[in-house]
């Protein structure tokens, strides 16, 4: 990409002026843009983010890490879970668990097509005018015996499900 | 550390068991439903066709249907 596309950006004012300065090499004149810096994410591919968890430390957590300098094995459990908890957020055990969200989606759907039944209801029953004449059952068997007579679809269909000699459906 | 350690989980070949696993898979399945398909769909369907056209009569069809009064050039008189 040209450096010149750059230039439009500016124009459109897309990038403040401070991440410009920021940008090269100013960074002592303004406090970088909080959504400039690397971010921490819990995600099952990235095992070891950019960041740390936790940013700001408490007094009690900068005197931890200035012991983790020191040998490990002087360390407690507490203290090293601590330290994991300082550097992470949520386990893996934690980020992978299955929540039970399955449940509100299904109840969710199926309350809908309820409700898309009952609004269909309604309509057949409210809004809608007769069916067409063609419907009615004489006229039905009327179209079915003509169907036969004409031998629709004789091998596998219609006129092979019929018995003209018993004049009937086969079983 | 923990009491006891876990157990090292496997490190390494996780996408060719993968794919093994899936290649077999999509194999079987394709081939069964090509299977199924012949043997329960086409082949039915042949032999229906041609029981149906083995011992066929077009014309005594003809006169059924000229009989019964659907051809339009053809009336039942």
């Amino acid at each position: 990409m040209l450096a010149s596309r750059v230039f439009s950006l500016v124009g459109r004012r897309s990038i403040s002026t401070s991440l410009c300065l920021g940008a090269h090499g100013h960074a002592g004149v303004v406090k970088a843009e909080e959504y400039t810096l690397p971010v921490y994410a819990d995600r099952r591919d990235v095992p070891l983010p950019e960041v740390a968890f936790v940013r700001e430390l408490s007094a009690q957590q900068r005197a931890l890490k200035e012991k983790e300098k020191a040998a490990w094995s002087a360390l407690s459990v507490e203290e090293k879970v601590e330290l994991y908890r300082i550097k992470f957020n949520e386990t893996y055990a934690e980020m992978n668990k299955g929540t039970n969200e399955w449940k509100t989606i299904l109840g969710g759907v199926l309350f809908f097509l309820g409700l898309t039944g009952v609004i269909l209801i309604w309509q057949k029953n409210f809004m809608y005018g007769p069916v067409p004449h063609t419907f009615t059952d004489e006229w039905v068997s009327a179209q079915t015996k003509r169907m036969l007579d004409m031998r629709v679809n004789p091998v596998q269909g219609i006129t092979a499900q019929w018995d003209f000699d018993k004049n009937e459906w086969k079983k | 550390m923990s009491a006891a350690l876990l157990p090292k989980p496997q490190m390494r070949g996780l996408l060719a068991r993968r794919m093994k696993f899936h290649l077999l898979g999509a194999f079987l399945v394709s081939m069964g439903y090509a299977t199924l398909y012949k043997f329960g769909i086409a082949e039915p369907r042949k032999q229906a066709y041609a029981d149906f056209y083995r011992n066929y009569d077009p014309m005594k069809d003809f006169e059924a249907m000229k009989a019964a009064g659907v051809l339009e050039s053809a009336p039942p008189k």
